[in-house]
């Protein structure tokens, strides 16, 4: 990047985080910000150990719990042996190595993409990793997140840095609009169906246009939390006010005039007029639906309203052979109505959306009203302290009124590590962000929708058009 | 890490694209704190059926490609998780190589961490491998990294493209932290000036 060209912001981020330019162009690129959970890290401390090597900059890395963990009291601790192990390896870990870490009593414990954004440890202009590869939520906030595997863990602890490549910049702009009843979580599941999962491969998305600019901080984090089921490497929003206003205040983020210099600092971060992207795209929001997914990939998505697809349709061989075996794995018929579908579990959480609007989204449609009868209907917050602010505001109670589960934060039924999972064959309604064969628990069928769409199939007992609930 | 030079094994054929991670190996199998023991595990909701016997009609459950060290698959090959259980598992099967059209981005760089070539060639000729893959003892592929070739079982030489510096890392075997670790003068000067310039980034030190 010569000096005088336009920038995008993925760019400044970059640049501002090179160390060191190999010749071949490999960079020494500097993290400012490391995440660790249990299921990723073992390994890596592990090899730190056999290597004789300490953790560089405990004071840039915080630990917590999440995949593993029960959602039921955990006051009786875990009783699932290999889960057990695997925190107890962490929290071991931790001790030795001098890393903050949040243990599973603490309120400030929950999903490590929740936990970041809301203490304020992901700021703005940062370089942000984490053995997982959602990471991509908080690019939100204008900083460069991304996913990365054990060993990448194991260096990043040793050295602060990792060695990478420059990816290429993408932008997706959503102009216009987002109807009522239509939420960020739609628009990100359009753009997938638009793109296909490997859209973004080798590429960071900027998302912008009036309708992204037009959502919550929690909005931003569902887009970017997906940006890795495009393929892309990871998720951006330019910061502006609404990341500003919600950074302030929290606790890990500078305050007084820290905060100001650093807001002044951010400011200079966004795209300079005219900077160069290698892909762009454009959606108009106006025309984006509720969405739900059909298939066992994040691309096989349809509006609520539509239909699924026919295999036959497609002219591609592959593509038809792997339609005909995601509709075999789902039970579902070309030409099925989404509306038709009945539906026999309901997951409301995860890092996609387990934040305080989601559970309000979810609260409102439920209000006043029961949960179809056989349908288990699950809400996991996010963090200790998101299930707070739910109590402190009577969520907890119109949902379990209304014959909703009411759980303790973790990862839960998103990926099924710990008890909450699918029966072989069961169907799920969930807000969470893969719908892979198994994910959920082997033989499950998971349809990927938003918190409000979650909560209308919970009280229809089968998928279901949010609209009619508004 | 073992160093990958050049490899004739049977290659084994996985007609699927978007094979993700899930399928690779299951999160339930996540659960472990070790790199090793993760083989019986690959694929495996393919390649077992519910009662938990092995499903014959799965290639890996047949010979000769239970012996099986490279792997031909379609595109967006590792999509979905970070997770390195999935090299791992691979490996702990003793799959080397893994040749698609294309590969989602954390899992290609985790196989360089673990001494396993993930090789880019296009979707024509992987199907052509494909079909040589089918040949079943006959399905014997060469990869030489130096040449950076492919030799299928008639001869025939494919080249492949794969950047220097973890062409170098993965010929050698060597540890990267050991490489990054020789320029900790350079990452210690960067962060003092980032600290000096930045000093509202904050210790999480309670
Ligand atoms: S909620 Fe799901 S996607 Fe998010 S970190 Fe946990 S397991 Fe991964």
């Amino acid at each position: 990047m010569g000096a005088g060209m336009q920038r995008t912001l993925f760019d400044k981020l970059w640049d501002s985080h090179v160390v060191e330019r190999l010749p071949d162009g490999t960079c020494v690129l500097y993290i400012d910000r490391h995440l660790v959970h249990e299921v990723t890290s073992p390994q890596a401390f592990e090899g730190l150990r056999l290597a004789g090597r300490p953790v560089r900059r405990p004071e840039a890395t915080i630990a917590v719990v999440d995949h593993n963990i029960p959602t039921s009291d955990r006051r009786r601790g875990i009783s699932e042996p290999e889960s057990r192990l695997q925190v107890e390896t962490l929290e071991k870990n931790v001790a030795e190595f001098g890393v903050p870490y949040f243990p599973v009593l603490d309120p400030r414990q929950g999903i490590v993409h929740i936990v970041g954004p809301e203490q304020g440890i992901s700021l703005p202009g940062m370089t942000i990793v984490c053995g997982d590869s959602h990471t991509s939520t908080h690019g939100a906030l204008g900083a460069l997140a991304f996913g990365i595997g054990t060993s990448e863990v194991e260096h990043v602890l040793a050295t602060q840095t990792l060695l990478q490549r420059p990816a290429k910049n993408m932008l997706i702009e959503v102009s216009g609009r987002l109807p009522l009843g239509v939420t960020a979580k739609d628009m990100v599941l359009a753009i997938i169906g638009r793109i296909g999962t490997a859209g973004g491969t080798g590429h960071v998305i900027e998302y912008a246009g009036e309708a992204v600019r037009a959502l919550d901080m929690a909005g931003r984090m569902t887009v970017c939390n997906m940006s890795i089921e495009a393929g892309a490497r990871a998720g951006l929003i330019a910061p502006d006010e609404t990341t500003f206003a919600y950074v302030k205040g929290r606790p890990y983020a500078p305050a007084g005039e820290a905060f100001e210099r650093a807001v002044a600092y951010w400011r200079t971060l966004p795209a300079d007029a005219g900077a160069h992207y290698d892909k762009r795209v454009h959606l108009d929001a106006a025309g984006i639906a509720p969405m739900v997914t059909w298939g066992t990939n994040p691309e096989a998505v349809v509006p609520i309203t539509g239909a699924v697809p026919d295999p036959d349709a497609e002219a591609d061989e592959t593509a038809r052979a792997q339609m005909r075996r995601m509709l075999d794995y789902m039970g579902l018929s070309a030409g099925q109505r989404m509306t038709e579908v009945p539906i026999d579990v309901v997951f409301i959480g995860s890092c996609t959306n387990g934040r305080i609007e989601d559970i309000r989204a979810a609260a409102a449609v439920a209000r006043g009203r029961r949960v179809a009868d056989g349908v288990r209907a699950l809400v996991v917050a996010g963090s200790g302290l998101v299930k707070q602010q739910a109590e402190a505001e009577g969520l907890d109670r119109v949902l379990l009124e209304a014959g909703f589960e009411w759980r303790e934060p973790g990862c839960s039924m998103c990926l099924g590590m710990n008890p909450d999972k699918l029966a072989p064959g069961q169907r799920c309604a969930s807000t969470s962000n893969r719908n892979f064969e198994g994910r959920q628990g082997p033989g499950g069928r998971t349809h990927l929708v938003s918190p409000a769409m979650a909560a209308a199939a919970a009280l229809s007992g089968r998928l279901a058009d949010v609209r009619e609930f508004v | 890490m073992d160093a990958f030079t050049t490899l004739t094994a049977i290659a084994a054929p996985l007609p699927l694209g978007n094979v993700d991670t899930d399928k690779i190996i299951p999160a339930r199998f996540l659960k472990t704190i070790k790199r090793t023991g993760l083989g019986v595990h690959l694929f495996d909701t393919l390649r077992y059926r519910a009662d938990g016997s092995e499903n014959p009609d799965f290639v890996l459950n047949q010979d000769p490609y239970r012996r099986a060290q490279i792997l031909i698959a379609f595109e967006n090959f590792g999509c979905g998780s970070s997770r390195e259980h999935a090299p791992w598992a691979l490996l702990d099967f003793g799959i080397r190589a893994v040749i698609a059209p294309d590969f989602a981005d954390i899992f290609y760089n985790n196989c360089f961490k673990n001494g396993i070539l993930p090789v880019r060639l296009p979707r024509a000729v992987c199907e052509q491998l494909m079909a040589d893959a089918r040949m079943g003892n006959n399905a014997r592929v060469t990869i030489d990294l130096a040449r950076q070739v492919v030799l299928r079982p008639n001869g025939e030489e494919i080249g492949f493209e794969i950047d220097p510096f973890r062409k170098h890392m993965l010929l050698e075997g060597l540890d990267e932290i050991g490489q990054t670790l020789q320029h900790a003068a350079r990452i210690d000067g960067f962060e003092r000036e980032r600290q000096a310039a930045q000093p509202w980034l904050p210790s999480l030190h309670a």
